[in-house]
């Protein structure tokens, strides 16, 4: 099959899926009991009114009706209005996206730099009794969720030894100078290490506590496929080249053992993408996650369909990305 | 290898007996709830409010775990709120397993259209942030046991769908299937008497697996206020009370804390033991 063939069929199945997560929203979030409208209106307000709000926010249609009304204005980019905020769902959703970026980026590279590690390590010290508490270790991170970590940590570093701020996403008495939300980003382009410096205070407990069972996976993954790989004659030939122990792992057996803790890292990144939903809700992180739930608690219909939306948007994404970065990496799918 | 063999056995031993004993002792603690409690978890008295556990001074020894912002006694909340944290984890986790194993056993081996539907399905499924999903079904559904249940239900029959079809697929490749479809057995004979026998030890390890999420689920439900009415201690109630009075009030974080640390821990290490235990090439 030739990589374009590929990428068709791959944006078709993402197509489906995408329409597919926004009938199932679309239809289950309006057999909700609660009545948006009753919540906006103030005290004593009329018939007429009640009718005029709904005409408003198109909800006197039959859900179909909506439905198709609502879908051609996504195609033309328009995700309705907000009705707690009554703005623009995009602007919205759009202006809290960096802040779930920059968070799930974040712990992916934590998450790499850990497990690589520890998968290094317990590869070097292999048959001694590091290897097996690495192991221990890594058994306890892969059976506890991103949740229970981030209680953990705001135990730790919150309360026992207060280094890290608990809850936020930047200490509101900051003057902030930029122009997109990637703050971040922005800090470091614009040399603002105060800023830079505080933003990884709010940002270190969230994200490590979304990278701990990530970490993990790679641990064990990375390092069993190098066990593997360094039984292989080419490693034991190099060996008697008489390189070292170091060089033979990192040099030789890491490039060849990679390539499927990579794939794995694609499929787990959308998982921990998922979680910073709950992770930002347990740091106040004000992202998309936390948008979300205060959404949901608030029946802002449209607001909860442009999340989900986006977030099913970002998976496939991520998975797409992944599929044609495995195609193009693994030489068997590249010439076959 | 025969050493490390043995090693590994040992180890995964000493792991399913530990989470077996925890699980065990949540078990007596949820049936003998009313019987082990020292108190009424539900009693409020503000003049008891925030009294710190046994060992620090101005504690009280009928709260052994010490009381949180309403005087409410910790220990007698953790013990009650195992009731509805197992309840969760065993009827949510069966149902889950059910409807997930069935589905992945169909789409597995019959493939054709029941695998299409199925199989899209579970895409359409992964494209859900999880946790986003349980809150919105519970907004929909209302709060209460039964919501959670059902919530958890919807969400995760995925985890099954998956694994157990891809275990079908190539259980119904292998030659003792075809030998029975040569006999003539009807196909849905062959699934239930060849192909089930033969994934069942997976089951019983996602099964275990499951049970361990759906506590966490329960958990997270009530953190966000979403779990059951208010007056019912739950695990991830307290946690939430605990996450605002943390410097004033540490414990009453820490405790459930640790015991749901140790519960969803024990599931997991009770899965990953089996997981070895049926294992052919260790056994």
């Amino acid at each position: 099959m030739t990589l374009i063939r590929r990428i068709l069929l791959r944006l078709l199945t993402m197509a489906i899926t995408l329409f597919g997560v926004a009938v199932i929203v679309f239809f289950v979030i309006r057999v909700v009991p609660g009545n948006p409208i009753a919540m906006m209106l103030p005290p004593g307000a009329g018939e007429e009114d009640i009718a005029r709000l709904k005409a408003l926010y198109g909800l006197d249609k039959t859900i179909p009706e909506q439905f198709v009304i609502w879908l051609s204005g996504v195609l033309q980019g328009d995700f309705g209005t907000s009705i707690t905020t009554r703005q623009p769902v995009l602007a919205l959703v759009l202006s809290r996206l960096p802040a779930t970026l920059e968070l799930s980026v974040v712990a992916l590279v934590i998450a790499v730099a850990i497990g690589g590690t520890l998968a290094l390590t317990g590869t070097r010290m292999r048959g001694t009794r590091s290897e097996g508490a690495i192991d221990v270790a890594n058994g306890m991170a892969l059976s506890v969720p991103d949740f229970l970590w981030g209680l953990v940590l705001i135990l730790l570093f919150g309360v026992l030894w207060p280094v890290f701020h608990i809850s936020g996403r930047v200490s509101p008495s900051l003057d902030l100078p930029f122009v997109t939300n990637f703050y971040l980003f922005e800090s470091v382009l614009r040399l603002r290490f105060d800023i830079w410096a505080d933003l990884v205070a709010h940002m270190f407990m969230p994200a490590l506590a979304l990278a701990i069972p990530l970490a993990a996976i790679i641990a064990q993954l990375l390092k069993q496929s190098l066990k593997e790989t360094m039984h292989l004659d080419y490693v034991t030939l190099s060996r008697t080249k008489g390189y070292g122990e170091n060089h033979v792992i990192t040099r030789e057996a890491l490039p060849n053992a990679v390539l499927p803790t990579l794939t794995l890292i694609g499929v787990q990144f959308t998982f921990l993408i998922g979680g910073t939903v709950i992770i930002e809700r347990l740091f106040s992180y004000e992202g998309l996650g936390n948008m979300a739930i205060d959404a949901v608690i608030n029946r802002d219909l449209p607001l909860i369909q442009g999340i989900v939306i986006l977030f099913a948007l970002i998976f496939s994404v991520v998975n797409l990305v992944v599929d044609l970065t495995y195609a193009a990496l693994n030489p068997r799918l590249r010439h076959g | 290898m025969a050493d490390g063999r043995s090693q590994v056995k040992r180890r995964a031993g000493a792991r399913l007996w530990l989470s077996a004993t925890w699980l065990g002792l949540l078990v007596l603690g949820a049936v003998f709830a009313p019987l082990i409690a020292p108190q009424d978890p539900l009693a409020q008295d503000l003049f008891g409010a925030r009294l710190p556990p046994f060992w620090e001074a101005g504690a009280d020894a009928a709260f052994p775990l010490g009381s949180d912002s309403l005087g409410r006694d910790v220990l007698s909340r953790i013990i009650h709120g195992a009731r509805i944290a197992l309840g969760v984890a065993l009827i949510a986790g069966t149902l889950t397993c059910l409807i997930g194993s069935g589905l992945g056993l169909i789409a597995g081996y019959f493939r054709g259209w029941p695998d299409m539907v199925i199989s899209r399905l579970v895409d359409i499924w992964m494209a859900f942030p999880p946790v986003l999903f349980a809150i919105l079904l519970i907004a929909v559904l209302g709060t209460g046991l039964s919501s959670i249940i059902i919530a958890i239900v919807v969400i995760d029959w995925t985890r099954f769908a998956r694994v157990i079809r891809a275990e079908a697929m190539s259980q119904g490749a292998m030659d003792y299937v075809a030998s029975a479809q040569v006999a003539g057995r009807k196909r849905f004979s062959i699934l239930l008497a060849e192909i089930l026998p033969n994934v069942l030890p997976t089951i019983v390890v996602l099964l275990t697996l499951e049970m361990g999420i759906a506590v966490i689920v329960e958990a997270i439900l009530s953190f966000v206020n979403l779990s059951i009415s208010t007056d019912q201690p739950t695990w991830g109630s307290m946690i939430a009370e605990g996450r605002l009075s943390i410097h004033q009030a540490w414990w009453v974080l820490v405790f459930p804390l640790v015991t749901l640390f140790l519960t969803v821990l024990s599931f997991s290490q009770l899965g990953e033991g089996l997981k070895d235990h049926f294992d052919p090439v260790l056994r």
